[in-house]
């Protein structure tokens, strides 16, 4: 769990372009939306994306991408337990 | 005012942010025409202390072909279709003028031509009109065109008050001596 914890960092830093974060900065349960790493509506849909390209996970219902964009533990645990690749 | 030997625009934006002192988070998750229109426009409206009225005229001839490209690319191959929203959503050239907007709190009119080279007389009349009118203290000017490895950013400040003549001729001269 903590190696796809370490990819889930490094693939939203890659894919959301923060710059001037690394993987060290965020913590496991810091919030993904809101005062946390503040991403916005058009980062969650590209976390959507990557949730369907790299794990083949399909989120058809936008309140469960609330839910699971929680942070990275939850994310993390999603993606455990639903992955398909 | 900046210099770099950076050999391509990320590594020159990332230079010239810092140089400039442009904090701002979102600069990053722009496309390179929004990031070069809001860097450019930064170095102005940060230095004259930008008033909400501030309008945007800009223009330039490869509208925003260069990002066209890359998610033209993230859709050509219908076995591995992930359209990025991240690139779409700068599939317009006038996306950059909300970027610039919404850091300088500007609620003005602007407008992004696509022209096939600098047009002077296209943005002096629309610039007087607008001061003429009414309809803003300030207008922020130019040319701002990204196509691949080719940039150029050309942004100038009108308003009533300003030191040099807003004429054709001038705004042509003032393009020219900057290339």
């Amino acid at each position: 769990m903590s190696e796809l914890k370490q990819e889930l960092k490094e693939k939203i830093i890659d894919i959301l372009n923060l710059e001037d974060l690394s993987p060290s900065d965020i913590e496991d349960n810091d919030a993904l939306f809101g005062d946390g790493l503040g991403l916005d509506s058009i980062d969650a849909l590209e976390l959507i994306v990557m949730l369907d390209k790299d794990f083949g996970i399909q989120l058809t219902d936008p309140k469960k991408g609330k839910e699971i964009f929680k942070s990275i533990s939850v994310l993390a645990d999603y993606i455990a337990e639903h992955r398909k690749k | 005012m900046f210099s770099d030997d950076s050999q391509d625009f990320s590594g020159f934006v990332k230079s010239a942010a810092k140089h400039l002192n442009t904090s701002y988070p979102k600069l990053y998750k722009m496309d390179n025409l929004s990031k070069l229109a809001f860097l450019a426009a930064d170095v102005i409206l940060s230095e004259q202390k930008a008033q909400s009225d501030t309008a945007l005229l800009f223009s330039n001839r490869a509208s925003s072909l260069d990002t066209d490209r890359k998610h033209q690319a993230s859709i050509s191959d219908t076995n591995n279709y992930y359209p990025s929203p991240s690139v779409f959503v700068y599939t317009l050239p006038n996306i950059c003028l909300g970027e610039i907007s919404i850091k300088h709190q500007l609620h003005s009119e602007n407008c992004f031509f696509v022209f096939d080279k600098f047009n002077p007389e296209h943005l002096h009349s629309n610039t007087e009109y607008l001061l003429h009118h009414k309809k803003a203290e300030t207008v922020l000017c130019g040319w701002v065109d990204f196509d691949d490895k080719n940039y150029e950013a050309f942004l100038y400040l009108v308003s009533e008050n300003g030191n040099i003549a807003h004429t054709v001729d001038e705004i042509s001269k003032q393009y020219r001596s900057k290339l």
